[in-house]
């Protein structure tokens, strides 16, 4: 009997260790994702932060040319003709240019826009490889593909590590990625006109949920009347807080492009349905602060005479504010990693501009992580990773924010 | 108090004229739609209403400038002057009569001020009366939603009919427009891409639900209070990553994982199989349901948990026995507002599941979802009135209306829970 | 029925203080965390008698309570030292089980505390877990055989369905003690079993106390002097964390030793 009885807790205290482990694997496995997932797109977004280029010579000095009168690209054909690439017909000549970027004109122009005493000296100038020429230097090729099915032929390969040897090959930081708009080539490509999309997107947001938010939760908490309309006003908010984030895309589409036609792929179209996605997560976090303020302020303003609009904005609101704020910026933080909305607005267009104003087309960071995601050239691979580590880091400083935001001024009761 | 009259002024004033004005930017895009139609030449409206749609759309975010318009060269020379001056005369119109309608009620509500004029009281009305308005947004946004989805369901459904969408098992939009059949281009069974939707979901919950419900036990019940308040907000780390995010690695790590694992196994798999997206939505779904249990497992009044242990219960049997019983409505809401969400999500299925239609439950093949399908049908060049382009707004009703049905579900089973122990 | 003031009468006169020791405790403290909660408690327990703790507020006798079947465990920054032994056996060495322990330990709480399953499945929550009985006609004996000794079995006979939580208050109460009877324990705590009912359902369980004494042993918390008086034999006054005076109930209510202890409960202080 007492033999029976200690073999029941023996199998009863390894169902206890058991469920214990279970509970532990859980959160490490959960846990253990959110490091694959952050390291996996650390790591291959490695290879989008540098780029592989030459210095090449320019020559301006012996001719008579003005400002005006450049053929960028022309001049940066002409000048990495003078390589060494022992060509003599057009198709391999076509062929040894082909390992340059495009960009290199643009790029061209910029420097000598930005310094016109540069006409008519000779200098050297830092031209980057196209994405093909790149990737040879980061990774090498297979060499065991058919010369048909690689992205490089011999010949380009010959080339580029002739480069190599004559030490022409340098490695730079990608600046590139921070200071550019979307563009085909990847090694131009940048996420700095999405930024700028996504900040105007924000601000609209901001500007229009944050007021609404905050004055239509004051409206509940304090002035509204018990009854049927209240109750269902709140039912509506909870179960808008809850609504797929596409669904608002679709009544973006439908009300603010088709009936009221605003502008597609605007800012200002994104920020206005992010703002209604937004509106009921600002609703819930200032209700939830102004009731955390106790009654008893409430209750001693109310008794020196004070009406309840004093109350509530000379009392509960500043007390409440750390709150609001927090969960304002929780909500921004969630509309600024929103993507599906956007997409069904336009916000998807191929935008090389950075955008001016709120009406300019425009696309948002996240939206930019997609597109990017679904192009074929190789290097948009690390292109997108690192777009996606652009987008964490911006959005861990807006969460950091509203821990500071807390901890600085929260209050105790 | 002087500031209350001077507030109260301005209220009364500058209030009907906002109001004014964003009726005005309502129609507005409307009214120059009529103007601009009015002036078109016959020839182009005799090609048909989708130049004119054209026409008119490129024509009013042009309307601001003369020689724009000109540019276009849709109008003649004279209509285009004509329709610049329409144009210029119904702003000015309107801007006078806007700036009349303020300064007479600035005026009446100067005389309505002398000593005795209760300006707080009045103010104070007034301002409710805006924070209501404001209240009301949200009512309006979902009214919004739901008459927009309804409206173009409708011409959806005069275009296709009811019972093929709903039961139809063959799911085509992109195919060209059969000949001899106005109106009707490729086929509308929506049964595969709810399917679809399922399946993803299901395979999502599978993950999500146990990791979920199991984290939130260890954290609510077991782990110490130091280490529960370092998890628990890493833990909720998982749902504030973009959702963009979790695409891109499901379809670049996840999914070709997947396929070379399976196929070392002799499996078929496809790139963009539902596992792959149902794997990686689950791990974005499991703070939905820890952080809600968690709540609620905190909740159970510590006596029933300290009348279990005294009865010498081990601590899962507690948990088992007692706490998940006592706990299971909100553990329940918490399960349903996930499903809502899995079924709601649309980037990770964008990107990582297939286009295909397929009518199948293999979790290693390609299926699509309402969310995948109405971002194909709606991004890149529309159709106007095409059944392609409404047929995104027919399932974006279906998934409006099935998310509400559970989140609503979800808030009385909670509110339920809630009222028992509170 | 008996009525509350009928109870209202002295301890029974027929317990012998030569009872068997079965919890001996010596030199308890108590910590949560920097604050001391116990300083030196030593107190001896005797068996199938009552014992009352005692004491205003705050004095420690919850927490003496709750170290006699290791609750406090459940406490994070609880630490204890000392010395607690029942029947000889130290219940703070690594090699109890604690869940063991508590099995043979049964406990009442001040707020009853039934769980959100039926009345039958309340009183069957021991037994099922500890794997004792495993027959469905055994399982009904043992839950009617509990509910009789808790004095409930005629009031709620029909209702073993129904959830325990719709009983009234003093019902769920006894409805926990029949609940810890089923176990089978030595022992059985009470922690202010009565301050959450009102005077009748306070004698009902008065009464059952008395009764239970044939069988267990009690350690009983209470706020009132009066019920300290009526139904323990022995009674233990705490104040500060300290044990001023053990000693026959009869005793420490008539010639208390202790100056502290005669004001409290004479009621000039507390």
């Amino acid at each position: 009997m007492s033999k029976n009885i200690n073999s029941m807790m023996l199998k009863r205290q390894s169902a206890e260790k058991r469920f214990r482990f279970y509970g532990q694997a859980s959160l490490a496995i959960a846990l253990i994702m959110l490091v694959v997932i952050i390291s996996s797109m650390t790591y291959r977004s490695i290879p989008a932060f540098t780029n592989y280029g030459l210095n090449l010579n320019i020559n301006l000095s012996n001719e008579n040319i003005s400002q005006d009168n450049i053929n960028y690209r022309r001049l940066v054909r002409d000048n990495i003709s003078l390589l060494d690439s022992g060509c003599d017909d057009r198709k391999c000549r076509k062929e040894f240019l082909r390992l340059f970027s495009s960009g290199a004109a643009y790029e061209l122009r910029d420097t000598i826009e930005n310094d016109p005493s540069l006409i008519g000296k000779d200098f050297s100038k830092f031209i980057l490889f196209s994405d093909d020429a790149d990737l040879f230097y980061k990774f090498g090729i297979d060499n065991s593909l058919p010369e048909s099915e690689r992205r490089l032929n011999d010949r380009e390969i010959t080339w580029l590590n002739g480069f190599k040897e004559l030490g022409l090959v340098e490695k730079r930081f990608s600046t590139n990625l921070f200071t550019n708009g979307d563009s085909r080539e990847p090694e131009i490509a940048g996420v700095l006109g999405a930024v700028i999309g996504s900040l105007l997107t924000i601000l609209i947001t901001l500007i229009i949920s944050f007021p609404i938010g905050v004055l239509s939760a004051i409206y509940l908490e304090s002035f509204a009347p018990k009854n049927k309309l209240t109750d269902f006003i709140e039912v509506n908010i909870n179960n808008l807080a809850a609504v797929p984030s596409i669904v608002f895309g679709l009544l973006g589409l439908a009300l603010f492009i088709n009936f009221f036609g605003m502008p597609r792929s605007a800012p200002l179209v994104g920020g206005c349905v992010l703002s209604l996605m937004t509106l009921p997560v600002i609703i819930i976090a200032t209700r939830a602060s102004l009731q955390s303020v106790p009654p008893s302020i409430r209750e001693a303003a109310l008794a020196v005479g004070a009406s309840e609009m004093q109350v509530v904005f000379q009392h509960l609101l500043p007390a409440a504010l750390p709150g609001i704020l927090t969960g304002t910026i929780i909500g921004l933080a969630r509309a600024f990693g929103e993507s599906a909305p956007l997409l069904l607005i336009g916000m998807v267009a191929f935008v090389v501009d950075i955008p001016g104003s709120f009406t300019d087309p425009a696309t948002a960071l996240p939206v930019q992580v997609y597109l990017w995601a679904d192009s074929p050239e190789r290097a948009f691979v690390a292109k997108t990773s690192a777009a996606t580590l652009v987008l964490i880091f911006l959005l861990i400083i807006i969460n950091l924010a509203a821990v500071i935001l807390r901890k600085k001024y929260q209050l105790k009761w | 108090m002087p500031n209350y009259h001077g507030l109260f002024v301005i209220l009364s004033s500058l209030l009907p004229c906002i109001i004014f004005l964003i009726v005005f930017i309502s129609i507005d895009g409307f009214i120059k739609g009529v103007i601009i139609q009015n002036h078109l030449p016959n020839s182009l409206i005799l090609l048909g209403q989708e130049e004119v749609d054209f026409s008119v759309s490129i024509l009013r975010n042009n309307i601001h400038n003369l020689q724009s318009i000109l540019s276009l060269e849709i109008l003649s020379t004279d209509s285009a002057n004509s329709l610049y001056n329409y144009y210029f005369f119904y702003r000015a119109g309107f801007l006078t009569l806007t700036i009349c309608i303020t300064t007479f009620l600035a005026y009446l509500a100067g005389k309505k001020l002398n000593v005795r004029f209760d300006a707080r009281r009045n103010v104070e009305k007034i301002l409710k009366f805006i924070f209501f308005v404001f209240s009301i947004v949200a009512v309006l946004t979902t009214f919004g939603i739901i008459l927009s989805l309804i409206f173009e369901t409708v011409r959806f459904f005069s275009q296709v009919s009811f019972s093929e969408f709903l039961f139809g098992i063959h799911w085509s939009p992109q195919t060209a427009i059969r000949e001899g059949q106005v109106g009707s281009s490729g086929s509308f069974g929506a049964i595969p891409i709810f399917t679809g939707t399922l399946l993803i979901t299901a395979i999502s919950m599978l993950i999500a639900v146990p990791l979920g419900l199991y984290s939130a036990i260890y954290l609510s019940q077991y782990a110490r209070p130091k280490v529960r308040n370092y998890f628990k907000p890493i833990l909720e780390i998982l749902a504030g990553i973009p959702t963009v995010v979790y695409g891109f690695f499901a379809a670049l790590s996840v999914g070709p994982f997947i396929r070379s694992t399976g196929e070392s196994l002799g499996l078929t798999v496809s790139t963009e199989s539902a596992l792959a997206a149902g794997l990686v939505m689950g791990i974005m779904i499991i703070p939905y349901v820890s952080s809600l249990s968690d709540d609620v497992m905190t909740a159970v009044p510590e006596s029933l948990r300290d009348g279990s242990l005294a009865l010498g219960a081990t601590k899962s049997e507690t948990i088992r026995k007692v706490i998940f019983p006592a706990a299971l409505p909100g553990i329940v809401g918490a399960i349903l507002l996930a499903i809502s969400r899995a079924i709601g999500e649309t980037m990770i299925v964008v990107m990582a599941a297939g286009l295909a239609a397929n009518l199948t439950a293999n979790p290693l093949s390609a299926v699509t979802t309402v969310t995948v399908q109405i971002v194909t049908l709606l991004v890149g060049d529309q159709e106007f009135d095409s059944p392609k382009t409404l047929a995104a707004f027919a399932l974006g009703l279906v998934l409006f209306f099935i998310t509400l049905a559970l989140n609503i579900l979800a808030m009385v089973t909670v509110r339920k829970y809630r009222e028992r122990y509170e | 029925m008996v009525d509350g003031t009928e109870n209202d009468i002295k301890p029974n006169g027929n317990y012998s203080s030569d009872n068997n020791l079965l919890i001996d405790c010596k030199n308890v403290d108590v910590f949560y965390g920097d604050k001391q909660a116990l300083y030196n408690v030593s107190l001896g327990i005797n068996e199938k008698e009552v014992t009352s703790l005692i004491g205003p507020s705050g004095c420690g006798k919850s927490t003496f309570l709750r170290c006699l079947n290791r609750m406090n465990d459940v406490i994070d920054s609880c630490s204890i030292s000392g010395n607690i032994k029942i029947n000889g056996e130290d219940i703070y060495n690594p090699h109890i089980d604690v869940v063991e322990l508590r099995s043979r330990i049964g406990m009442v709480f001040q707020k009853p505390n039934p769980f959100p399953k039926s009345v039958f499945d309340n009183v069957a929550y021991g037994p099922r877990l500890h794997g004792k009985i495993t027959d469905k006609d055994e399982m009904h004996h043992k839950v009617e055989a509990s509910l009789v000794r808790a004095g409930l079995w005629d009031e709620i006979k029909d209702r073993l369905n129904e959830p325990g939580t719709s009983l009234s208050g003093g019902q769920q109460q006894r409805l926990c003690i029949a609940r810890a009877i089923a176990v089978d324990p030595e022992i059985i705590l009470m922690d202010e079993p009565c301050s959450a009912l009102d005077p009748i359902a306070t004698a009902k369980i008065e009464e059952l106390i008395d009764e239970l004494k044939t069988n267990y042993t009690i350690v009983i918390v209470t706020h009132s002097m009066q019920q300290a008086a009526r139904v323990s034999q022995r009674t233990a006054f705490f104040h500060l964390g300290n044990l001023i005076e053990v000693g026959d109930t009869e005793n420490i209510f008539r010639s208390p030793e202790n100056e502290q202890t005669e004001a409290y409960v004479t009621g000039r202080y507390g």
